[in-house]
């Protein structure tokens, strides 16, 4: 990992700017903040409920924050500032930025029609960034990176959940993102398969890419985080090295969440 | 087995039998016999023999007549017109289906609100009342024509010249079709999963994309039965364009029956017949298409008929042998 120096001066990856999200009258995020380095990996924690989740689907705009803001390498994603205003993007102006976010979810959500090939290369031959040929190619490389090099023509329900998730955290990276936000990767896999994912997910972090993993593997998350954040009742309660926020908390809820999970 | 089976959960020991009891583990299971199948065998065959006797025995089929008119050439141009009709009727009518059943799902409250009004309005229609006005379209509205809304026009048509019968036959099968259709393919696109949007809207694919590559080729596994029953359906729907004066195979049938009235009975024999033979082509088509979207759906692929005729034969044969071997 980089050094605390370089992580302090180097322009944010993420910023995550007092955002609230609501469903009618439930609260789901009440002004979060949140600024991630490049390079950083940060693993967020939480209780069931606590608006984990939301917040890496407000990252990439899957959901609408309803005040605040995100932006990514300071490009605000979802809105424009026009008159000192925030103004919602189109569409198409969305999609294209959320090819500088990947995203990995719980479960899985290949598509089933396609092969592991296809599934990865869909992506950069839709948006336009590469030839179909060159997509395929560089499909072929990410799923040997991930240790699918022999599966590539297997459809996703002829493998394990934990080749499913590795199928799916190479078609995350096939757009080659600035961040990569995981929701929960692991929740949905076999005991004996989680750590077959994690392995994937250990590589990504020490080879530079700025993550953001929603996950209840304590264990892992004190092996690669650079920061744990711990957030309840949409807020963020306390955030740190896993040095402080795991094995010190300052924080009646976050020791009481600990003892609970640990 | 001749002993009782404690006897051969104790092999070692010494039995006077002649034959020494073999384990347990080592036998096959004998299959649980089910009489009742074979009873419910008989009587179907009793009660199909009866119906084919009738149907063979019966002088009010007459049979000769039947061959007679089968390949009749006023027959087959019938036959030629209910399958245009309804081939073009079909192609039109998926594709309006797919143009409502998407702006009924788009977020547009204007398109909504069109394709839901546009879908009542058709299906409470009866199919016979929307051939009849069109048919009689040329007359409520004698010209066509484009130009401004209310304003002058730029060039216009002789309505009577444009609606063939074969036009108006296609237009008022497609109006319909398409209401149909449209919530056809609705009910496929609905049953994709919600994971399947959302991966695809993470992945920044271009909507046109997420709609053509991701979510309908796996909508199709529940629009194929679907709209094959309604493709059904619409064939047999195509023997209303008699009322516009198209004749298609029944209304051919129809009309040599009032030429040749003792022939009725073997002229609706051979249109049943055809349309049996169109129905069926249709279901042998619609199980290889379903097939061919099973990719992904499920492990393996469900084996064709053949394949299936091929593992019986030689499970038989196996069967055979090794009762013979016994």
């Amino acid at each position: 990992m980089s050094t605390a120096d370089t992580l302090e001066t180097a322009p944010a990856a993420l910023e995550i700017h007092d955002v609230h999200k609501w469903y009618g009258a439930h609260r789901v995020l009440d002004g979060v903040d949140l600024t991630i380095r490049p390079g950083e990996v940060t693993v967020v924690l939480g209780p069931s409920g606590s608006g984990k989740s939301t917040l890496l689907r407000v990252i990439n705009h899957l959901e609408k924050p309803e005040i605040g803001y995100v932006s990514v390498n300071d490009e605000l994603i979802g809105v424009k500032r026009q008159g000192g205003r925030l103004k919602e993007l189109s569409e198409r102006a969305i999609l294209a930025q959320r090819g500088r976010i990947g995203f990995v979810f719980q479960n899985f959500n290949l598509f089933p029609h396609l092969t592991a090939l296809d599934n990865v290369a869909a992506a950069p031959v839709a948006t336009g960034k590469l030839t179909r040929p060159e997509a395929q190619a560089l499909a072929k490389e990410l799923l040997g990176r991930v240790g699918l090099g022999e599966r590539v023509g297997a459809y996703p329900r002829q493998l394990s959940g934990g080749q499913q998730q590795r199928v799916a955290i190479a078609r995350a990276l096939a757009l080659r993102p600035g961040v990569i936000l995981f929701d929960e990767p692991t929740s949905a896999l076999d005991p004996e398969l989680v750590g077959e994912v994690l392995a994937v997910i250990k590589d990504l972090a020490t080879s530079g890419t700025t993550l953001v993993i929603v996950t209840h593997e304590i264990g892992f998350a004190r092996e690669i985080a650079d920061r744990v954040v711990f957030i309840d009742g949409g807020k963020v309660v306390e955030q740190g090295p896993p040095s402080e926020v795991l094995d010190k908390p300052r924080h009646e809820r976050t020791r009481d969440f600990l003892s609970k999970v640990l | 087995m001749s002993e009782p089976p404690g006897a051969t959960l104790a092999p070692e020991a010494p039995t006077a039998a002649d034959e020494p009891p073999k384990s347990l583990t080592a036998q096959r299971v004998v299959p649980l016999r089910r009489p009742g199948r074979w009873i419910a065998t008989a009587v179907v065959l009793v009660l199909v023999a009866q119906f084919v006797h009738g149907l063979v025995t019966n002088p009010f089929y007459q049979w000769d007549r039947w061959a007679y008119w089968f390949l009749r050439p006023t027959i087959l141009d019938g036959l030629l017109i209910t399958l245009e009709v309804t081939a073009c009727s079909a192609v039109l009518g998926l594709i309006g289906g797919i143009l409502l059943a998407l702006a009924r799902l788009s977020r547009s409250p204007v398109l909504r609100a069109v394709s839901w009004t546009y879908v009542w309005a058709l299906r409470s229609t009866p199919l016979i009342v929307v051939l009849l006005f069109l048919y009689n379209f040329s007359a409520l509205y004698q010209t066509l024509s484009v130009g401004v809304p209310f304003g002058p026009a730029f060039f216009s048509f002789d309505e009577s010249k444009l609606a063939t019968d074969m036009a108006i036959a296609v237009i008022g099968l497609s109006l319909n079709e398409a209401a149909y259709a449209a919530e056809v393919v609705r009910g496929g696109i609905l049953s994709v999963d919600q994971g399947q949007h959302e991966a695809a809207a993470a992945l920044g694919l271009p909507r046109g994309y997420q709609f053509r590559k991701i979510v309908f080729p796996q909508a199709l596994r529940s629009i194929i039965p679907n709209y094959v029953n309604q493709l059904i359906g619409l064939i047999k729907s195509t023997s209303l364009v008699f009322y516009v004066s198209l004749l298609d195979l029944f209304g051919t049938a129809q009309s040599m029956g009032s030429t040749y009235p003792g022939d009725i009975v073997p002229l609706l024999l051979v249109v049943t017949v055809w349309y049996l033979i169109l129905t069926s082509v249709v279901s042998v088509i619609q199980f290889y298409v379903e097939r061919y979207y099973a990719r992904g759906a499920t492990r393996g692929l469900p084996p064709t008929p053949l394949q299936k005729l091929r593992a019986g034969l030689g499970d038989l044969r196996d069967r055979v042998r090794r009762e013979a071997a016994v």
